[in-house]
């Protein structure tokens, strides 16, 4: 019941930010120079073309009254058409949506599948070999530009051996999943750096701690406390750090969905803003928006259910 | 001796760094009766702690035994692999941390953490909760029943103390080391701890190590004390014997820097410097330094432990200037 009301709560605090955030999208894309008639007719467009277009368009309606219609329509949930498409925007992102959420997903797992046990050995393994390799690694994986890595990886696994796509997102779920493996490793390995330094430091401190040494006094096996004492308490920084890399993963996913030509969000707001697309980018950015805000809410659930030292108010 | 359950002897241990080895245990020798509480004295850093954590080879890594040996009930405790040492801990042996604030897990339960205690028992849900609960009640705890399922930042810190020792207390060991168990704690929860850990000896019958710097606990609940400095024992006997005829310049030194209720004014007596660095201990007697009594053989040998009466030992060259020195109690 607390738990519920406190959702609400934040739930309805989101509605200014929401607000705010739609003001700053509208007024930022109509400072970038250009505009979507000429990007929509080409270089060959009369005069008088470009005109008709503008006016059909709304171009030359005042900004304020621009925005009305925009919010007005914006609380019919209508985001507009497409000027590239001709298709309503709501479509365009629903489309792409699900494999944005799809990489997302393939990201977290592996950065958790890999990077948790990683971070886990390092800082129970410190400075010792294991470590010096691991800690060497994660030192690459900061390093190393994300679109070099999903090159070469593709390079290795997609074109000499042909263990995954090359390119194609594929028609079925088991072939859409195929796809997403390898970007998802090649955003996880950057992610996976940090979130291995991370546990792995915490894990060094944990490990130091007087709640250790009085399990261990206790007469406890060392797998329970490494699992009950040592591993829970640390992760729970980690936790955070990995709920803020997954809101920014949706922005970084821009990257990798172009180096792998992967239909989702980022590759569509990339050519939208390119072509001046009003209406996409300040769905695409709103989308962005929401999911942020949910994911920060989500977090803080998940933290308080972890760590019953925080509240949730 | 046959009704020894502790006996320490020449026990050595040293933090090794590679910058510099701290002598935090140099050579001690002690033995605990069963059914006795025996006390630790002696000031912070002194290696009071690092002897309970020694005992049950709970050390960091950097710790390096350096020899002697450790036996309970006859068996000898160095050299035991992990496995075997987690039958001793907290079964046989257990103990409680004077770090009230951060030794208790804060994620988990206090339901869980005494759950722990009974993995290897052939017990049923609700024994273990009853027994749980009878736990609690014994610390003193009020409302067990809704104290069991709370988390660790909802207890005060005596509370802690009392759930540490309830912890500690759950495999019904023979022995508990109970380290600074009053040090962080006000004076009416001091004395509260102190009578409860003093009932517990009485019910359960268990031997208790007292580490404790507070002279005041020790002459409340020890029978015999050993006091520490700079990682050796200086003296060690009756408490009764040390309190009122102390047979070493420190211990003498501590007992007059105690405040008397006897309506004087005075100031506090002091103990002048300070402790040696147990990085780099003197070639003499550690104490020479501050001692009133030290001459040129104090300052280069180091003095042997020697028997001063029945069963009290002082490590010092000049007991015999001490023979008229005056305790706390006149006998």
């Amino acid at each position: 019941m607390n738990r519920l009301s406190y959702i609400i709560r934040r739930l309805i605090q989101m509605i200014p930010v929401f607000f705010i955030v739609t003001v700053l999208v509208f007024v930022l894309i109509r400072c970038i120079p250009g505009d979507p008639a000429l990007t929509m007719l080409g270089d060959r467009a009369t005069h008088e073309m470009i005109e008709a277009y503008r006016q059909k368009i709304g171009y030359y309606d005042p900004l304020w009254l621009q925005y009305f219609i925009f919010l007005k329509d914006l609380l019919h949930f209508d985001l507009g058409s497409s000027l590239r498409y001709s298709e309503p925007v709501i479509n365009l992102i629903l489309e792409r949506l699900p494999v944005t959420i799809g990489l997302t997903v393939s990201v977290v797992f592996f950065t958790v599948v890999i990077g948790f046990p990683l971070g886990f050995m390092a800082g129970k393994k410190r400075n010792k070999l294991p470590d010096y390799i691991i800690r060497i690694y994660s030192l690459f994986g900061l390093s190393a530009p994300q679109f070099w890595v999903g090159l070469m990886l593709l390079l290795m696994f997609g074109v000499k051996i042909k263990l995954f796509p090359v390119s194609n997102w594929g028609d079925t779920l088991p072939e859409h999943i195929m796809a997403l493996i390898l970007p998802g490793i090649t955003q996880a390995l950057g992610i996976m750096a940090v979130i291995i330094r991370n546990l792995r430091n915490n894990v060094v401190d944990i490990s130091g701690t007087s709640y250790v040494t009085f399990a261990r006094s206790k007469g406890l096996s060392e797998g329970r406390i490494d699992l009950r004492y040592i591993f829970r308490n640390a992760l729970l920084p980690t936790t955070t750090i990995l709920s803020l890399w997954i809101a920014s993963l949706l922005g970084g996913c821009i990257i990798i969905e172009t180096v792998f030509n992967l239909p989702g969000l980022g590759a569509l707001m990339i050519n939208s803003v390119l072509s001046r697309d009003y209406s996409v980018i300040q769905g695409g950015v709103l989308i962005f928006v929401i999911t942020v805000l949910i994911i920060n809410l989500i977090t803080d659930i998940i933290y308080s259910m972890l760590d019953p030292r925080v509240t949730l108010n | 001796m046959e009704n020894n359950i502790l006996e320490v002897k020449n026990l050595k241990m040293h933090y090794v760094s590679k910058y510099e080895t701290v002598k935090a245990i140099n050579d001690i020798s002690f033995s605990v009766k069963k059914g006795e509480t025996f006390g630790l004295v002696g000031e912070s850093g002194c290696g009071k702690s690092s002897v309970c954590k020694t005992l049950l080879q709970l050390l960091p890594p950097n710790a390096k035994f350096m020899g002697g040996s450790i036996k309970y009930k006859g068996k000898e405790l160095i050299g035991l692999s992990n496995k075997e040492l987690q039958k001793i801990r907290g079964r046989e042996i257990s103990m409680s941390f004077q770090e009230l604030m951060t030794a208790l897990n804060p994620v988990t339960k206090v339901k869980e953490q005494i759950y722990e205690q009974f993995i290897g028992l052939k017990m049923t849900k609700q024994e273990k909760y009853a027994k749980a609960v009878n736990l609690l009640k014994l610390v003193g705890i009020p409302s067990p029943e809704q104290r069991l399922e709370e988390y660790v930042h909802q207890f005060s810190g005596g509370m802690r103390q009392r759930i540490m020792i309830a912890i500690a207390l759950a495999a019904q060991p023979s022995m508990l080391l109970a380290d600074e168990p009053t040090t962080a704690l006000d004076v009416t929860i001091q004395d509260q701890i102190i009578k409860l850990i003093n009932s517990l000896k009485e019910t359960l019958g268990m031997s208790i190590i007292l580490v404790t710097h507070d002279l005041g606990v020790v002459s409340q609940m020890c029978d015999s004390i050993a006091v520490m400095y700079a990682g050796s024992i200086v003296e060690t006997g009756d408490t009764l014997t040390i309190f009122s005829k102390p047979r070493h310049p420190y211990t003498e030194g501590l007992i007059r820097s105690m405040p008397k209720d006897d309506g004087s004014k005075d100031r506090l007596e002091s103990i002048e410097g300070a402790p040696p660095n147990l990085n780099n201990l003197p070639k003499g007697c550690s104490f020479a330094e501050r001692c009133k009594y030290a001459t040129e053989i104090c300052i280069n040998q180091m003095p042997p432990l020697k028997e001063v009466g029945e069963n009290h030992y002082s490590k010092c060259f000049h007991t015999d200037l001490l023979i008229n020195s005056k305790g706390l109690i006149e006998l």
